[in-house]
């Protein structure tokens, strides 16, 4: 074996292993480049791995050489691809970006210890990405959330403390469900592997440990995504966390969730189950409806741009979740570029909120006014996201939009409803949106200081490729959609049209 | 010339902009620029015009997102006509703006001629739209880049009337205009422009009806009654912005949409023969008379010539609605001649406001005697409003009126010349006024003409307006391609 077949192991591996090493740095600058080479090269083994998965395909790993079922087997299929791309760009975008950010918001004697924290994570969330057991995918679920807790907690504002409190109650209640219904179908079928328990459930099926055990599956796992009404923990986790660790965990970390969700409800339950797609549309739908609508509203009520942005967030995943919900191919497409293009374009606007942070020191609407004329660069770039977001023609936002739109078409009976209510939250977006950018262009600064205070260059540069990469993926989004489309293969293995 | 040269037409008004912003630190350089932008696009446009008129249609697909979607442009007569008209009168304009800009010392100049370019590239973008999809992209463009123009004064008002503005159109548009390209494509599997239509044996019955309406009503820039609103709040803007955006670009953008839509998407043929589709004559019908009516009775003169642009837009689409060849041919005619009038009078009202500083009706008494150049170009203007001969409205009121006679609708026949006479009603009154009435009491008359760069724009369109009625046979011409496969 050549190192190139190590791939999978080595995504994990890379991140997990220099995560010791920066701690023992004792230096905040230079555990920040140690973290963020490490990150870089997860992301430069993450594009390794998506080119594998294009052309021939990755093999399965079996770690140590212990054959699957019984040993530990990594897996990377487009859907796990899509998801390693967003995992180490979000963490690289994020550390990159968030240098004199960082500097700002965590003591340079705990930085290092910050640092190896925010490389466990990036580990536990690619480990999620590649695992091939529902066990492991427990163990890295763990390991993430508990680094993603201590990044969460370790800025200056103190109501970090308690928004990661609950954020820590309810994701261990997540992850304990996930646990319980991964010991039912253990007890049942004696496999943790994903490809065996799909095998294994059909003797099975339709006892009820097994029904049961879908079902705490997928509340836990609804409750770590976020999916409305299980999203309390996320505004307040979102908004008191240091800016750079808001681009990481909200470009990527309730995608992860996702992720585990369309495993286990399309890759193992589906084709055993008969009646669990119905039940998984009729659960999912009415929330994701719920919270594209109702999170979209309460966005626009919000004063802080960061909860604007987190609410935003939950009405986006309620659109994820409501093409997953579908269970049609076109649904699991439209499900998975949407996550690609959300990550996109909110970490392009977390992005702008640091810089904006950055200059200003605080993220209040009232501090914000009149931003746009004191950072010309910053602020367009925000727009060109944001545009995005809404899923305006020409941004990448704009075509997982239509393949969601496409895809609700093809519902019988509640097509129609359905396409009205993602229009009536495109609408709900642009006015949350669009009154921050009023106020960002034609409000009074709080100071009466109208003078240019943009963020270095090299910031600048890195806000500006993000925003360009949303034009990019509207205009040639090539790339998500193999990545999708070789993922919903696996992921239906030929189940439905 | 190569159809793959297309795209230039919209690349160079964006370098221009990137340009313009560069320059922004000198004035001179930067209104140079953007002048010499303005010239360059219209001589591209203009050479394009002889091999469009041949019957030649050069296509280019620029990219495919989406199987099926394509980011496409391809010249017809329709889109030729409205890209030489905006490109033509975009450099009139910058002559014009830059004798207003700094006639009134406005701010942020270098953000409104950015800001122009862009929206002429996005006009250019609709103008060359080769499907539906290309249509909305720039669509929406059109309307984000002209929202900074629309706000440009920056004060609560201004800040209002822009909500209104980017509220109804973009509100329109995600709201109505998408549902009914995302419907078009999933019955008919295209959304490219094709003569004599897409949609015929895929829709059927009162669907139709109800298409056409998401169609008119999500196309807000068409300001059809109710979703004018956004087209008298959008009067805040400096004068040139309402000259040549709300009185050509955009709000032509939406008519020509809409005669796009009809005679490439639905097809003139299957429309005619569609009872559901019949109710659009009378909410052009509608809009007409009560837009004409509700401009009687406006104190403020922009205000009172975009309620006048109101009724004037639906005579485009009564005209498209009218179904019969001389009726297009009519429709595309008064894109153009609406243009040269209105674009005139409004560069009139902002003459006005430069040299005197006046914006409300009674204040023009006796104007005619202290600013005889631009009232003389505003009664030019006006009587190509009423559709007097020899102006430029004349000639596109004769063919709709035709075209309304072969169709024997005389639903329309009716409502153009109730109209007509409603016109002559709001405009006769201020002619009159200000060349022979003395002037109100306690108004300063202690003024002269505007500077020189607004009396030659002015001057410029107003001959056009004229020249226009003798001189059209090249349009004419044009324009028959569109209606050249139905009888006659």
């Amino acid at each position: 074996m050549n190192l190139a077949d190590h791939l999978p192991a080595l995504q994990v591996i890379v991140p997990l292993m220099t995560a010791p090493l920066v701690i023992l740095l004792r230096n905040g600058f230079l555990a920040w480049l140690g973290a963020l080479l490490a990150s870089l090269a997860s992301f430069g083994l993450a594009i390794l791995l998506t080119v594998a998965v294009l052309g021939a395909g990755v093999p399965e790993y079996a770690m140590g050489g212990w054959q699957p079922p019984f040993g530990i087997s990594l897996n990377v299929d487009g859907l796990s691809a899509l998801m390693l791309l967003l995992v180490t760009g979000a963490s690289t975008l994020g550390l990159a970006g968030g240098r004199l950010s960082l500097r700002r918001d965590i003591d340079n004697r705990r930085a290092p210890m910050f640092y190896g924290a925010w490389l466990i994570a990036l580990a536990g969330l690619c480990g999620i990405a590649v695992a091939g057991d529902a066990f492991n995918v427990f163990v890295f679920m763990e390991i993430s959330s508990l680094a993603t807790y201590i990044l969460i907690a370790a800025g200056r504002d103190r109501r970090a403390l308690s928004a990661v409190f609950k954020y820590l109650i309810i994701g261990t209640i997540g992850a304990t469900f996930y646990l319980i219904g991964v010991g039912f179908i253990y007890m049942m079928t004696g496999t943790l592997n994903f490809a065996d328990m799909a095998l294994r459930l059909g003797d099975v099926i339709e006892t009820r440990p097994i029904i049961i055990a879908a079902g705490f599956i997928t509340i836990g796992l609804a409750l770590k995504a976020a999916v409305f009404p299980l999203h309390i923990w996320l505004p307040r986790a979102y908004t008191y966390a240091p800016n750079a660790v808001t681009v990481f965990i909200a470009a990527c970390s309730t995608k992860v969730a996702i992720y585990v969700l369309l495993r286990f409800n399309y890759g193992v339950f589906h084709g055993n189950l008969l009646a669990h797609s119905d039940l998984f549309t009729v659960f999912i739908i009415p929330l994701a409806l719920s919270g594209i609508l109702l999170a979209s509203a309460i966005a626009i009520y919000q004063g802080n741009i960061k909860k604007m942005l987190a609410f935003s967030s939950v009405a986006q995943i309620g659109y994820i979740a409501l093409a997953a919900g579908l269970a049609t191919h076109a649904g699991l497409m439209a499900a998975q570029l949407h996550m690609f293009n959300h990550a996109l374009a909110k970490g392009t606007l977390f992005l702008c909120v640091l810089a904006f942070v950055l200059t200003t020191g605080s993220a209040s609407f009232s501090n914000l006014a009149g931003i746009g004329r004191r950072m010309p660069w910053t602020m367009a770039a925000f727009v060109i996201a944001g545009l995005s977001l809404v899923g305006v023609p020409g941004t990448a936002g704009f075509v997982s939009k239509w393949y969601l739109i496409v895809a609700v078409m093809g519902m019988p009976g509640w097509g129609v409803p359905l396409v009205m209510a993602i229009i009536l939250s495109s609408l709900l977006a642009v006015v949350y949106l669009w009154r921050f950018v009023e106020l960002a262009y034609y409000g009074q600064p709080p100071d009466g200081d109208v003078s240019r205070m943009e963020v270095p260059l090299p910031l600048r540069t890195l806000i500006w490729s993000a925003a360009l990469a949303n034009i990019y993926f509207g205009l040639v989004p090539q790339l998500p959609l193999a990545l999708a489309e070789s993922g919903t293969t696996t992921l239906l293995g030929g189940l439905l049209p | 010339m190569n159809p793959s040269t297309l795209p230039l037409i919209l690349l160079l008004p964006l370098v221009g902009a990137i340009a313009i912003a560069l320059a922004g630190r000198w004035p001179n350089v930067r209104e140079t620029i953007s002048l010499l932008t303005a010239v360059t696009l219209a001589v591209l446009v203009f050479s394009w015009f002889p091999e469009v008129s041949e019957g030649l249609r050069p296509r280019f697909v620029l990219s495919e997102p989406l199987p099926g979607l394509s980011l496409a442009f391809s010249l017809e007569p329709l889109g030729m006509m409205f890209a030489c008209i905006a490109s033509f009168l975009w450099i009139i304009n910058t002559i014009y703006s830059i004798g207003y800009m700094r006639g009134n010392n406005e701010k942020n100049q270098t953000r409104f001629y950015i800001c122009f370019a862009l929206a002429i590239a996005a006009a250019m973008g609709i103008a060359l739209a080769d499907n539906l999809f290309t249509l909305f992209l720039f669509y929406e463009l059109l309307t984000l880049s002209t929202y900074p123009l629309v706000a440009h004064k920056g004060d609560a008002k201004t800040i209002a009337s822009a909500r209104v503005y980017l509220g109804v159109l973009l509100g329109t548009s995600i709201g109505l205009l998408l549902p009914a390209i995302i419907w078009t494509w999933v019955a008919t599997g295209t959304t490219t422009f094709t003569l004599g239509g897409i949609v015929e044996g895929h829709i059927a019955g009162a669907a139709v009806g109800l298409l056409l309406g998401l169609f008119v009503f999500g196309i807000g820039k068409a300001a059809v009654m109710p979703v004018h609103r956004w087209l008298p709040a959008a009067m805040v803007a400096p004068t040139p912005v309402s000259a040549l955006l709300h009185a050509v670009a955009v709000v032509k953008a939406g008519v020509f949409s809409i005669t796009k839509i009809i005679i490439y998407i639905f097809g003139v043929d299957f429309l005619f023969n569609e009872p559901s589709a019949q109710w659009l004559q009378f909410a052009a019908a509608f809009t007409i008379i009560t837009a004409s009516i509700i401009a009687l009775y406006q104190t403020n003169l922009k205000r009172m010539l975009a309620y006048s642009t109101i009724g004037q837009l639906s005579y485009v689409i009564m005209a498209t609605v009218i179904l019969k060849p001389m009726a297009e041919v009519g429709a595309a005619i008064h894109i153009a001649a609406h243009a040269f009038g209105k674009i005139t009078l409004f560069f009139a009202a902002g003459a006005i406001y430069t040299a005197a500083h006046k914006t409300e009706l009674w204040q023009l008494a006796g104007i005619g005697r202290r600013m005889p150049i631009t009232m003389a170009a505003f009664t030019i203007g006006a009587l190509s409003m009423i559709g007097v001969p020899p102006t430029a409205g004349f000639v596109s009121k004769w063919f709709i009126l035709g075209g309304a006679f072969q169709a024997e609708n005389y639903f329309a026949i009716f409502t153009i010349i109730a109209s007509t006479v409603l016109n002559a009603m709001y405009f006769l009154p201020i002619i009159y006024f200000a060349w022979l009435a003395p002037p109100a009491p306690g108004v300063d008359m202690n003024h002269g003409e505007a500077p020189k760069a607004i009396l030659l724009a002015l001057a410029v369109t107003s001959t056009l307006t004229i020249v226009f009625f003798f001189f059209n046979q090249p349009l004419l011409d044009l324009e028959s391609q569109l209606v050249e496969s139905l009888p006659l």
